[in-house]
């Protein structure tokens, strides 16, 4: 994995709530064998008409938004389905750090495993950004834990494992490896084979 | 310390954990359920860093998101599907998983099979790359929906990295006024409607109470399995006597002693009697009515008397949830005022891993028996399973089905999520037995209204929402 330390970038607004996975990637697209090449689906139907051509009512189809590396949106924000193609189409579009109130559990889990940071503030200051033009820089500092936009900087929280595995771009599976003992342990005196 | 069935099973789960940091603990996990959708990524990446499965035996797998459930022995039209299934196939003999293939008598919907064939059991940790893992909850299982990186994490360890996550209690009492008319599903529908799609954000949630510990086990699957509809990380349900009576006999469930032995340690799971939780939410189901979506996520929800809400009143202040469901009345293309027993329906979809068991097929027939379904509705049943279509067949509930109108199927996911060619087209409006009403779940465009087996039996009949207490 790819490690995070610090992003600048301006944000694209998606101003709705519970947006959930079905639209970040609806699933004509969960065929594919890779993670690789999601990105031209990401929110399909919101973002294409019938024919296929862009939506000019999208943000994502907004000219002035090409590029940028912030999504930031609302409360809810990745409900429903389990499917880790909704991050890979985020990540393969070029999203680095998704910024909002809230989050759904799984969705949030699986942002971390592919590299995406998710930023969660208080409602009063993601008001405060989408209330501005969105055209100024926002700056994410991840090893102080700091958002800055314009003047204000906001500290926000973020659990320090999962921290750690972002700045150093750890891969888990290698970590996990690591407790083999453990594992062992809890193996010899535990069966979870209880049907047999 | 009293102690909450989650924690006890989190306790009994623990393979390391740092007390110190505010860090995750590892878990290991007992029971892997995989299919075809969320998986070969996983196993690609098993591939590419040289790493075996490390406990091929607590996997299974089966095909059930994108399988046609039309004549199996045809090949497969479409080829993408083709190959995730070919994929699979694959995975499976090069790690030595156990597969219930297309063509197998035990084939169907993953949350389906592993109650049914005795996989899932009291007291045991179960992951699936899919969100409605939350099912398995039914029988006093931690049981939690996993993302292919996760799925991977699995395989190479047999563990995973969690915090723990609140207990949050929802306790049922008294009894539902017409138990064939008003069911589960209304009771989940219900608690979704107050709680909200992020309700149980951050939670694992014990459903208790008196209505609760009377339930079937197939009707404490239908309420679990929606725990992820109000954001739960999980849903559970103590495990008792029902529970027990239920695994008896099931084909991988424990024999004879070892069966009478468990029982002894699966007694102990259920939460302690002054457990405390870290929420509370209180239901009496004496007063739930038929319940029927009328928007874009569950929780937009109404009583089957009501009229389709306008968004001010839905939104109650809130300013973004408001927008939410005027986005929601477009897109449904519905107006405010309307009896949702006014609006016609094009589809009727009785299927998916929340409705599709044996009871639900049963209760559905009761309602279509010597009826036909409307002129203008196309109508399909989507057994759970193999097991569930054969047994409906053995009682005869295929042709009830069939002489109605009904299109009677093989066992998949089918139109739950329209991964096969089972979809709606652009504005079909469908009466649907599934979990979730989003934009274009079921179909690019078209619009699901969400309610029990009974009530999609009722609409298609009538062609349109009817309170199905009126017939039964």
């Amino acid at each position: 994995m790819e490690p995070f330390k610090y992003l600048k970038s301006k944000a694209v607004p998606l101003d709705i709530v519970n947006v959930d996975t079905d639209q970040i990637i609806p699933k004509q697209f969960l065929k594919l064998l890779g993670k690789a090449g999601y990105g031209k689906y990401l929110f399909y139907d919101w973002r294409y008409d019938k024919n296929g051509n862009d939506k000019s009512d999208f943000v994502l189809n907004f000219p002035e938004f090409k590029g940028r590396q912030v999504l930031l949106t609302r409360e809810n924000f990745g409900i429903g389905s389990s499917r880790e193609h909704a991050v890979w189409a985020l990540k393969d579009f070029g999203f680095k750090v998704i910024l909002g109130i809230s989050f759904a559990d799984i969705f949030y889990t699986n942002c971390f495993k592919n590299g995406i940071l998710i930023i969660k503030l208080d409602k009063d200051k993601i008001d405060h950004i989408f209330s501005s033009t969105m055209n100024q820089d926002i700056e994410i500092d991840l090893l102080n834990q700091t958002v800055k936009v314009n003047s204000d900087t906001h500290k926000f929280y973020i659990d320090s494992t999962l921290k750690h595995y972002l700045l150093e771009g750890i891969d888990e599976i290698s970590t996990t490896l690591k407790f083999e003992n453990s594992i062992k342990k809890y193996e010899s005196n535990n069966d979870p084979l209880i049907f047999h | 310390m009293a102690q909450t069935v989650y924690d006890k099973i989190w306790k009994n789960h623990l393979v390391y954990s740092d007390d110190i940091d505010d860090g995750p603990s590892l878990i290991y996990i007992d029971r892997h359920f995989i299919h075809e959708v969320t998986s070969p990524q996983a196993f690609d990446g098993l591939r590419m860093n040289n790493r075996k499965v490390r406990k091929p035996n607590l996997t299974f797998a089966t095909v059930d998101h994108n399988v046609p459930t039309t004549n199996r022995s045809l090949p497969l039209v479409d080829e993408i599907s083709s190959l995730q299934i070919k994929s699979l196939q694959k995975n499976c003999g090069d790690f030595g998983i156990t597969l219930f293939d297309i063509n197998d008598q035990y084939q169907g919907i993953v949350h389906v099979i592993g109650p049914e064939l005795g996989l899932t059991l009291p007291g045991t940790t179960i992951v699936c790359g899919d969100s409605h893992t939350s099912t398995h909850g039914a029988f006093g299982a931690l049981a939690f929906g996993i993302g292919t990186s996760d799925v991977e994490h699995v395989l190479a360890t047999q563990c995973l990295w969690m915090k723990k996550a609140k207990n949050f209690e929802i306790v049922l009492n008294h009894g539902l006024k017409n138990d064939l008319a008003i069911s589960a599903k209304d009771v989940i529908l219900s608690i979704i409607k107050n709680i909200g799609t992020s309700g149980g954000s951050g939670s694992v949630i014990e459903y208790r109470g008196s209505f609760i510990s009377k339930l079937s086990m197939e009707k404490r699957m239908t309420i679990c399995n929606m725990s992820i509809e109000a954001g739960a990380r999980a849903g559970l349900v103590s495990p008792d006597d029902v529970t027990f009576d239920y695994l008896r006999e099931k084909k991988y469930s424990p024999k004879n002693e070892s069966f009478e032995r468990l029982l002894n340690t699966w007694r102990g799971l259920r939460s302690d009697n002054d457990s405390k939780y870290d929420k509370s939410f209180m239901l009496n189901v004496d007063d739930i009515v038929p319940q029927v979506t009328w928007g874009t996520n569950p929780a937009m929800t109404i009583d089957v008397t009501s009229t389709i809400p306008n968004p001010d009143e839905y939104a109650k202040g809130n300013e973004e949830e408001k927008k939410s469901a005027i986005r929601a009345l477009k897109y449904m293309n519905l107006t405010p005022g309307l009896p949702i027993t006014d609006l016609s329906i094009d589809r009727v979809f009785i299927g998916s891993c929340t409705n599709a068991r044996l009871e639900d097929l049963i209760e559905a027939s009761i309602i279509l028996k010597d009826k036909k379904i409307s002129s203008h509705v196309k109508a399909m049943v989507v057994p759970g399973s193999q097991q569930v279509k054969m047994s409906a067949e053995k009682l005869g509930l295929d042709k009830i089905f069939v002489d109605a109108g009904f299109e009677w199927r093989e066992s998949g996911c089918s139109m739950c999520l329209g991964m096969n060619p089972d979809i709606l087209l652009p504005g079909e409006r469908c009466a649907s037995t599934s979990n979730r009403n989003f934009e274009g779940r079921q179909g690019t465009g078209g619009r699901t209204h969400l309610v029990s087996p009974v009530m999609a039996a009722a609409a298609a009949v009538a062609g349109r929402f009817v309170d199905v207490r009126e017939w039964i």
